[in-house]
């Protein structure tokens, strides 16, 4: 959920005198945009991937704060409030109205109000939420464990990815992410309704977002109306697993 | 850096000839230039990831609301760098800066310090996560190398001699006073250059690896001694940007010392690995 993406490339002007490093600082950004050297590039995400789950426990549970250690405010980041007159009218109503959808390869699928999410069992943690930029901030978050949503929809064996779907649209699309079985099924995965005792700012995501702990703020899908299990990402958005994946090609496996 | 021997040159008169030395083996000099490549890329894409929140903080948490300890920043008309309370001004170099094709900008480093040269956190951070890729394996590998082939032992091991004070200020003397050593003792490490190479190679691109490893949320699950290590994620940030420094400290210096030894001769014996000893004074 990065603050100020800027558009990736712009095509060097040639107009105006001619600065002696320009030739040379357009070379470096033709080798940075060749399809052959991101290619090799990606490798690094692919290595981090596999090590990570290779090497470290699936189920390692990031670390939990106590209410002291906690940021005196949580910066909200990306979108801050959904543009449009359905959104304006679930924030004017308290979410009273908001749906979110469990779909894809279920064999129950769902449509759960605010209601039935905090009647199931739920689970607070005070967390450290690191954006791709760099800063950090802990907060504590109230929700219902992800794993508890897909048993009750009946989640099925072929499913290997899920995907979230937000009511925030940034330029051309809405938002979306999506994890895999091993993050969707850990047990601080959870879709949080409150942030820090009171309930979810709208900035930090009202009323329903992902809180993935092991993986870098923008993964945190926000205003989530729709949880969706899926065996392939390639028929979903741009096939890279996520809004900003798809743009600006941030790493769908966002563990560092 | 094995044994000195003289090559074979039967015509040449025995008085002129140079005396080389197989100073830097296959895989020193391998690593080397691998090296230096990839620490370069690691530098500029490092500094495009900084300049995505151009801020340091310590401890665990940290954001634009909380106090940071070093701020790159920029008012309407300059660009400044603040460290603790103590603020300059770095308009055209950092903050507030102007590219190649005349625009003014506001990112912390500039373009031409940065990889790519246009501000893409995205790209930055694909350079900078495969390169440590490279550099980390290189590292292990050339430090495997340096215990089995006896590098460590036979040419960086600082000997009980070379610890006393007086030695080390002896070779601070000589060294600013750009007295380097001749004949066959520029065949070996001195201390000073021992310090330097065992410091890099042993504490500092390490520390980067474990810092760098520490900015992990994957990682920190599984291995949250390394947060405990370091003080919490921001304070790794923190280290990761001083020892990138340090290291770019380390570069300046070997550089300087590379020319002022002689860059013909510096440089062939890393490229062939043989060294022409400079010929002793008084002979």
């Amino acid at each position: 959920m990065s603050e100020f993406i800027l558009p990736r490339r712009q095509l060097i002007a040639r107009a105006g005198g001619l600065a002696a490093a320009l030739p040379l600082l357009s070379a470096c950004d033709a080798i940075n945009d060749a399809p052959a050297v991101r290619k090799i590039l990606s490798m690094g995400e692919e290595m981090n991937r596999a090590s990570q789950r290779a090497l470290t426990d699936r189920n390692a549970l990031a670390r939990e704060f106590s209410r002291a250690d906690r940021s005196p405010y949580f910066r909200p980041n990306g979108t801050r409030l959904p543009a449009g007159a359905a959104y304006a009218a679930h924030a004017a109503s308290g979410f009273a109205d908001w749906r979110v959808a469990v779909t894809g390869l279920v064999a129950r699928p769902l449509s759960l109000s605010m209601a039935d999410i905090r009647a199931m069992p739920q689970r607070t943690q005070i967390t450290r939420h690191d954006c791709v930029e760099g800063w950090s901030a802990i907060g504590q978050w109230t929700g219902v464990q992800l794993s508890r949503i897909l048993a009750a929809a009946g989640v099925k064996d072929s499913a290997r990815y899920i995907v979230f779907r937000c009511a925030d649209r940034l330029g051309d699309a809405l938002y979306y992410e999506s994890c895999d079985m091993v993050d969707a099924r850990h047990p601080q995965t959870i879709m949080a309704w409150a942030l820090n005792d009171a309930v979810l700012p709208i900035a930090n995501g009202a009323p329903l977002r992902l809180r993935i702990e092991r993986q870098l703020g923008y993964k945190h899908a926000k205003y989530v109306n729709a949880i969706e299990a899926v065996t392939s990402l390639d028929a979903i958005g741009a096939g890279k697993g996520g809004y900003w994946e798809d743009r600006i090609d941030y790493e769908w496996y966002a563990g560092i | 850096m094995a044994e000195a021997e003289t090559p074979v040159a039967p015509s040449a008169p025995t008085s002129l000839a140079p005396v080389r030395v197989y100073r830097h083996r296959l895989p020193t000099r391998v690593w080397h230039w691998v090296n230096a490549v990839t620490l370069l890329i690691l530098l500029m894409s490092g500094l495009t990831i900084f300049n995505a929140h151009p801020r340091l903080y310590w401890g665990e948490y940290g954001a634009n609301f909380d106090r940071a300890w070093l701020v790159i920043g920029s008012t309407p008309d300059s660009g400044y760098l603040r460290v603790g309370d103590w603020r300059v001004d770095t308009t055209g170099v950092l903050g507030r800066w102007t590219n190649a094709e005349g625009v003014e900008k506001t990112w912390a480093f500039p373009g031409w310090a940065t990889i790519p040269t246009s501000y893409s956190l995205a790209d930055g951070r694909r350079w900078h996560l495969f390169f440590a890729w490279v550099m980390a394996i290189g590292l292990t590998l050339y430090m495997l190398w340096t215990a089995v082939a006896e590098h460590l032992r036979k040419d960086l091991h600082v000997r009980r001699g070379e610890w006393s004070p007086r030695h080390i200020w002896h070779d601070v003397k000589d060294h600013a006073r750009l007295r380097f050593p001749t004949g066959e003792a520029a065949a070996r490490y001195g201390i000073l250059q021992k310090l330097s190479y065992i410091g890099v190679i042993f504490i500092l691109l390490p520390l980067m690896i474990a810092t760098g490893l520490t900015m992990s949320p994957g990682l920190n699950a599984s291995a949250p001694w390394l947060l405990d290590l370091f003080g919490g994620r921001q304070s790794a940030r923190s280290i990761h940007f001083i020892a990138a420094w340090a290291l770019i400290a380390f570069f300046v210096v070997h550089i300087v010392m590379v020319l002022l030894a002689g860059l013909l001769n510096e440089v062939r014996s890393m490229v062939t690995g043989w060294f022409r000893l400079p010929p002793e004074k008084d002979a």
